[in-house]
């Protein structure tokens, strides 16, 4: 299964995205923001860092890039899709997520591990997991705070597109202690702390991340 | 030339924390008067030939905003 991990100016986790990728056994993809070329790729993963160097907001300008226009076309007939940190704020400044991030309440960068728990398991990304399940994986930014009206927040939680939650302390602020959320039809994924830097047990506080990878070439190998 | 100037605020209902924590600054200036802050963007744009309204109001509301949290207002002068 091929994963495309796209590359913009500013990524810097979009190699540990590709190792993430190859652990799980996959075939990661390097795509390039100024092209308009998906290669064929069946998911695609948006990497963490400063894309453009977030100068107007964070992932703001990535997300008019001319990658993501195909990206956008067709992640809406269909392709899976895991926004991780920037790769989040790029899904939800593109309009394939709900809600926007903002600066950490607290105004901090914060960094460290940080325990979730997977609310939803049935989506492209999550079907590893169990509901329930908790899993610890590192957290790094400063514009991780989840926000939206109180009125749209009622419909996700309605719609159960929370897909993860922030237990033992909410690192930036978020709302309603919202770590990710998904699309609709749960192929689009979206979450601030990162599962590619909780893959080997050399380098990461633990494998849960694993999960991520390994759960899309099951819906790949499904689909 | 005209000059287009853009502002951009979030919405009341999304709370501010950069203003918050310059409200806090000013209380213990001894500003006891000032009751709320708001932070922005305030951007500034220099148009060539006869400004197009519809399209600055696309590039408002679709670049330099973020509609689901923030609130924007356009100003033009032509000289």
């Amino acid at each position: 299964m091929r994963i495309g991990v796209i590359t913009f100016p500013g990524s810097l986790d979009d190699v540990d995205a590709a190792r993430a990728v190859r652990l799980a056994g996959g075939e990661p993809v390097a795509l390039w923001h100024g092209d308009h070329d998906l290669k064929d790729v069946d998911a695609v993963v948006l990497p963490g860092g400063f894309s453009y160097g977030d100068y107007l907001r964070a992932g703001a300008i990535a997300a008019r890039a001319p990658l993501m226009q195909d990206v956008v076309t067709q992640a809406r007939q269909g392709l899976p899709v895991l926004g991780i940190c920037n790769g989040f704020q790029v899904l939800c400044e593109a309009g394939l997520l709900p809600g926007a991030l903002t600066r950490n309440s607290h105004l901090h960068f914060r960094n460290r591990d940080q325990v979730l728990r997977v609310e939803r398991a049935d989506t492209t990304w999550t079907q590893d997991y169990e509901t329930g399940q908790h899993i610890v994986i590192p957290v790094k930014n400063g514009e991780g705070r989840y926000v939206a009206a109180d009125a749209d927040l009622d419909r996700l939680e309605g719609d159960g597109r929370v897909v993860f939650r922030y237990v033992g302390g909410n690192p930036n602020g978020s709302s309603r202690d919202i770590a990710g959320v998904t699309s609709g039809d749960g192929r689009i994924v979206g979450l601030m702390p990162h599962p590619e830097h909780a893959v080997e047990d050399l380098t990461g506080p633990s494998t849960d991340g694993l999960g991520f990878f390994t759960s899309v070439l099951k819906a790949a190998v499904n689909a | 030339m005209s000059r287009v100037v853009v502002d951009v605020v979030l919405k009341p209902e999304i709370s501010d924390p950069q203003g918050q924590a310059v409200l806090g600054a000013l209380g213990r200036l001894g500003h006891d008067s000032i009751r709320s802050v708001r932070q922005g963007k305030h951007f500034v744009l220099e148009v060539d030939g006869t400004p197009d309204e519809a399209e600055l109001k696309q590039i408002a509301e679709t670049l330099l905003a973020n509609p689901v949290i923030e609130d924007v207002e356009l100003q033009l002068t032509t000289d």
